[in-house]
């Protein structure tokens, strides 16, 4: 099997595994659900970490253009892991039960 | 150093995985939500750890810079975002996973080209990856700006409009081949330029009153991008991340779709969620003769003697700024040993469960808080219902008339009520331009006026009596 078809394996077996779980999820959470799977999804940023920190050649100064490329995609992906979990964290707190 | 095989970057990948998995099942209840998100944050930061000890990771300023400013307006905007704006703040997020995505699929090409790493494969990921990443980047913007009210919220349709998106289609594929074959950086480019004017151009015809569905589509996508940014670098967690995300959205994407009574197709293609002004003036004209109006002091009299009231909030409700004034209309009624429940229908607000959100946010207790199928059978054995900001998702029209165009959708029946009082501003109709018969009910009427000041002198009219 290539890797690519390992690949594709997996990812329609992590699409029921997510197919099961979220239909678990109760519907007065779909909010906190958006915006944890929006932190989560900023999992890009092992991409970006890897362009951003990648061996390349640079310039006499040390710049690489792809370097630069990578440093936005870390900052973008950065921006939703803190701001996703943040928010989500700061919703669940609110749900409380009858005293 | 020690030498870390690539077995162990994986295994660590999978541990990621599956605290991922545990932090969304924690969201199938309020009790165990905080638990399942600190569970996802621990798969976040071992992730990202394990990846700065990746041997191909060569220089760390860049990466510290971004994740460091990344944190600080993350966090910024997460405590400083109304609740009312949630939606808003999701959209931006997502149009930031998208462009992340078309950087990571930009700098690994460039990168990999520099080190002689393309073949085939590894070229059609990175065409696809971008183009997810870049549809998903303008899309999330376009929603952002309509709800943010920066663009007007009304579908744009234009002619051609599909045409014109068939042809830039067509172009993107045929720039993603002959990147594929040639490894023309320029290629890449225009195929990614034009994937992100699809992005505007399919969101811009979508209404607002489809914005929930919009929504929950762009975080779908946000997770495909993701995804496919994994197939690009051969990582599984990223590929399963992705695929839990975008399955997510796929099925918030559903139910909104269901609960609306409308087809994905149609979402997509747009036209709903502008008021049809035949329709409103018809319904101003209707409200002139069948309607009845009722007074703060009536309204409260029945509330005060009635065992049990069900209140269906509605979007209205969270423009007025009432929750805080009704929650304490409900510890009103709760001190008179009335049974107080809340119905929430599934579009209640802009984005799927916005309303839970609301109504925690202003200390109502989630076991006072019911979804549609749960609290249907109740209505028949209320005493009062009371509507607050709430239209079309009470509409019986929705039942019994095949002529209406909200035919079809789920509603909550209110209708059958013993006594149903709604709080409205003027007789203008709902979302979906349509007239209410619920208003014409002989055991119904309305009580005009600003949602939250009319919660208010509520709480004074009972609490006087």
């Amino acid at each position: 099997m290539s890797p690519t078809m390992i690949a594709i394996y997996v990812f329609v077996l992590s699409c029921f595994v997510g197919y099961h779980v979220v239909w678990g999820v109760t519907p007065a959470l779909h909010t906190p659900l958006m915006a944890v799977t929006n932190a989560i999804s900023a999992i890009v940023v092992v991409g970006a970490i890897l362009v951003a920190g990648a061996g390349v050649q640079t310039d006499a100064s040390g710049f690489s253009w792809i370097h630069a490329i990578g440093f936005l995609a870390v900052f973008l992906a950065s921006i939703n892991i803190f701001g996703g979990f943040v928010v989500t964290n700061r919703m669940l707190a609110m749900f409380k039960k009858k005293k | 150093m020690l030498e870390l095989s690539p077995d162990f970057f994986a295994f660590a990948y999978l541990v990621a995985t599956i605290l991922f998995i545990y932090g969304l099942k924690g969201l199938s209840s309020p009790k165990t939500a905080l638990k399942g998100n600190w569970s996802a944050m621990l798969g976040m930061a071992l992730a990202v750890g394990v990846t700065l000890a990746n041997p191909e990771v060569k220089t760390f300023t860049w990466i510290f810079a971004g994740l460091g400013a990344g944190a600080v307006v993350g966090v910024v905007l997460a405590l400083k975002i109304s609740m009312t704006s949630m939606p808003q703040l999701v959209a931006a997020l997502h149009s930031f996973v998208g462009l992340s995505a078309v950087l990571v699929a930009a700098g690994t090409f460039l990168a990999h080209r520099e080190a002689g790493l393309l073949d085939t494969v590894a070229m059609i990921e990175l065409g696809v990856g971008s183009a997810i990443g870049a549809i998903t980047f303008t899309g999330s913007l376009v929603a952002f700006g309509k709800l943010q009210e920066i663009l007007k919220s009304n579908p744009l349709v234009f002619n051609g409009q599909h045409l014109l998106n068939l042809v830039l289609g067509f172009f993107m594929v045929g720039f993603c081949v002959r990147f594929t074959v040639t490894g023309d950086p320029f290629s890449f480019l225009g195929m990614t330029v034009i994937a992100m004017a699809l992005g505007f151009l399919l969101v811009l015809p979508i209404g607002g009153a489809d914005m929930p569905v919009v929504v929950s589509m762009l975080n779908s996508y946000s997770g495909w991008a993701a995804s496919a940014t994994g197939f690009i670098l051969g990582n599984q967690l990223l590929i399963t991340t992705g695929a839990l995300v975008g399955s997510s959205g796929a099925i918030l994407s559903y139910i909104m779709c269901k609960a609306m009574n409308r087809s994905i197709v149609s979402v997509i293609f747009g036209g709903m969620g502008s008021a049809d002004s035949a329709a409103v003036s018809a319904g101003a004209a209707a409200a002139t003769k069948g309607v009845k109006s009722a007074s703060v002091e009536d309204v409260g009299f029945m509330l005060e003697n009635a065992r049990k009231v069900i209140i269906v909030p509605g979007y209205g409700m969270a423009v007025a700024q009432a929750q805080h004034a009704v929650k304490e209309l409900v510890d009103t009624l709760l001190e008179k040993e009335v049974e107080v429940k809340f119905a929430i229908h599934p579009v209640a607000g802009r984005m799927p469960g916005h309303m839970n959100v609301l109504l925690a946010e202003s200390d109502i207790p989630y076991d006072c808080v019911f979804e549609m199928e749960e609290v249907n059978g109740d209505f028949s054995s209320a005493d009062v219902c009371l509507v607050i900001g709430a239209n079309d998702v009470v509409n019986p029209a929705a039942k019994s008339d095949k002529a209406s165009p909200l035919y079809g959708m789920p509603i909550l029946d209110a209708y059958k009520a013993k006594q149903i009082f709604v709080s409205k501003r003027s007789m203008k109709a709902g979302y979906a331009g349509v007239d209410n018969a619920l208003f014409y009910y002989p055991n119904c009427s309305l009580v005009f006026g600003d949602a939250k000041s009319t919660c208010e002198s509520l709480v004074a009219a009972i609490k006087g009596a």
